[in-house]
């Protein structure tokens, strides 16, 4: 694949200091160029019609078989899919590369909405854990509580709950917004990279321990600080940000995001130490 | 990974052993190595019911070593007699499966201390559950094929838990598999999911005190620490909470008492537990689905949080 070290015209990215590194050798390393989108293909997507709109009940089905369905129902162009009777099964709606509106008449187990790249999703009920675990773009909402790894690694995209989480909220998340009406459990914010999480409630023991950067914003109490995680100001542009984000997730709009607190990482991570200023710009 | 169900009807009875199979059998995918049943039946109150085995499950899949049959009869035969020698009156007697008994007896000393190291003072013999409310079922299988061997489904009664099983860091057969007695005392069972990493140092301080392990399953540790806990004067709820610093690793269990119904989850909230409460049922379990298979219709459910201990009442 790419050989970086012999290619002399610099990547936008590499241009913009993004990518510093010198690889050498075979890599499977590919860098995006806009002006090249067209030559990329996303396996498994579809054009869909927001205004071809189809019901889909679930409740004799297994996930495999209703995952299968709902891509049969995206290659005949469907962009509005209401599944009824989840059940709680788990894995539903994984995988979806497109755009499209999906609703949940209920609630969802584990992994529901997992590794997901630009749908609009409502969940009116609850999800279990590792929902929308690996999110790229999209945005999903839940009406009810989440179970515990609630945006598990997301890269993009917003995940609202409107009730409360479990643990681990948004570990090793690199990117996106979480947003909980409610509180959150112990290790929120856990090994997160990128990224904010807001939580409009409290929160419990070890707040973004061992967080290497990203932000976390709570307007409850906080149970505890893990290791490395560090109060910041809360400046009139978070402020802007937070009142913005909280509109149009429709949840809190009336909260007072002035008294809200700002947690941020210390970087006092080993690594951190240890690493070059341009590498610490690549780790993060 | 193991999967673990309870519920508790509250003001009335139902056919929980049903219910608890339909709970349990949804987990199937979390462990079928064993599944155990630990129903609170309606009972009047005035016997014993002294679950126990002479033997064990040497089945497809079963780590245990097989034995010729006519041992089990004599096991039992050496089980009645010590009952009639420390005055306990055997009511009603059913032996289930060869290795299996049920008995129903009549024993008026309320310590059953000496009671159950007498009994199991006879190699191969352990008595599963003690109480006038509670009956432990468990086997080889998943809970579909424990429930049929067993014919639970028709036991009417308030509360149960049960525990879908994976064996780790045990063997495939009864003795490890839960729920376990919370010996010696009568009415009290525990199952669990996760793993226990101060076990020996806990089981050696346990053993010192003169409490007995039946199994190296590190989840048999809860239910003999909350029984000393008990032993020492402290409620249920107490021994729960002290249990949140006393165990360490990661768990979620649940505890039955007669009428009561509890559940722990450590401070890590390691171990999923998806919980319905309203005002006449509380029901819980590992994934939704157990909830589901009682409930279909759309409800609220939530996860308890690290560190939380709840106990409900009949």
């Amino acid at each position: 694949m790419a050989n970086i070290k012999s290619v002399s015209k610099k990547t936008k990215a590499q241009a913009m200091g993004m990518h510093t590194e010198v690889l050498t050798g075979r890599t499977q390393q590919k860098f995006f160029n806009p002006d090249e989108a067209e030559n990329f293909y996303y396996f498994g997507t579809y054009d869909v019609d927001f205004n071809k709109r189809t019901d889909l009940d679930v409740k004799d089905m297994t996930a495999a078989e209703a995952n299968k369905e709902i891509d049969n129902l995206m290659s005949q162009g469907y962009g509005t899919i209401v599944i009824k009777n989840p059940q709680g099964k788990h894995s539903l709606g994984v995988g979806i590369l497109n755009k499209l509106n999906l609703i949940f008449e209920g609630s969802l187990g584990y992994f529901g909405m997992g590794s997901c790249d630009g749908p609009i999703v409502r969940i009116n009920g609850r999800v279990g854990w590792s929902c929308a675990e690996n999110l790229m773009a999209g945005k999903v909402v839940i009406e009810k509580n989440a179970g515990s790894c609630f945006g598990a690694a997301i890269r993009g995209g917003d995940l609202i709950c409107k009730g409360s989480v479990g643990a681990r909220t948004g570990i090793d998340m690199k990117g996106g917004t979480i947003i909980i009406g409610g509180d959150a459990g112990a290790f929120t914010g856990f090994m997160m990279q990128r990224g904010r999480i807001i939580i409009l409630g409290n929160v419990g023991i070890n707040l973004g321990d061992s967080m290497y950067d990203g932000t976390i914003f709570v307007g409850g109490e906080i149970g505890s600080y893990g290791s490395d995680a560090v109060d910041s100001e809360l400046t009139k542009s978070d402020q802007d940000w937070l009142r913005r984000k909280l509109k149009v997730a429709e949840i809190g709009e009336s909260f007072d995001v002035s008294k809200m607190k700002k947690i941020v990482a210390g970087k006092k991570l080993w690594n951190y130490d240890n690493l070059e200023p341009t590498e610490k710009k690549g780790a993060i | 990974m193991c999967g673990i169900a309870g519920l508790i009807h509250r003001g009335k009875s139902s056919k929980v052993g049903h219910e608890l199979q339909g709970m349990l059998q949804a987990l199937k995918h979390r462990g079928e190595d064993s599944t155990g049943y630990a129903l609170y039946g309606d009972t009047d109150g005035k016997n014993f019911i002294m679950r126990f085995k002479v033997g064990e499950n040497v089945g497809e899949g079963s780590t245990s070593v097989a034995e010729d049959i006519s041992v089990y009869d004599e096991r039992k035969k050496i089980v009645d007699s010590y009952l009639l020698e420390m005055g306990a009156k055997i009511i009603k007697e059913e032996r289930i499966l060869p290795y299996s008994l049920r008995y129903e007896i009549e024993y008026n000393k309320k310590d059953l201390l000496e009671f159950s190291q007498k009994i199991e003072s006879i190699p191969g013999v352990e008595i599963l559950s003690m109480g006038k409310s509670l009956e432990v079922i468990k086997d080889l299988g998943n809970a579909k094929m424990v429930c049929d061997r067993y014919n639970l489904d028709k036991l009417v009664g308030t509360h149960a838990i049960g525990h879908a099983r994976m064996a780790t860091e045990s063997g495939v057969d009864i003795k490890s598999a839960h729920p376990f007695w919370g010996y010696p005392f009568s009415d009290v069972s525990v199952v669990h999911n996760g793993q226990l990493t101060n076990y020996w140092n806990n089981r050696r301080a346990l053993e010192n005190k003169g409490m007995r392990f039946m199994s190296e399953c590190d989840s048999e540790l809860i239910a003999v620490y909350l029984a000393e806990k008990m032993r020492e004067g402290a409620s249920l709820e107490e021994g729960m909470k002290e249990s949140l610093s006393g165990l360490d690793g990661v768990f979620t269990y649940f505890v039955a008492t007669k009428d009561s119904l509890g559940m722990a989850k450590d401070t890590m909230a390691a171990k999923p537990l998806v919980l319905y409460e309203s005002d006449d049922l509380v029901a819980m379990g590992s994934e939704e689905i157990a909830i589901r298979s009682i409930l279909p219709q759309e409800i609220d459910t939530y996860d308890p949080f690290d560190g939380e201990v709840k106990v409900w009442q009949i």
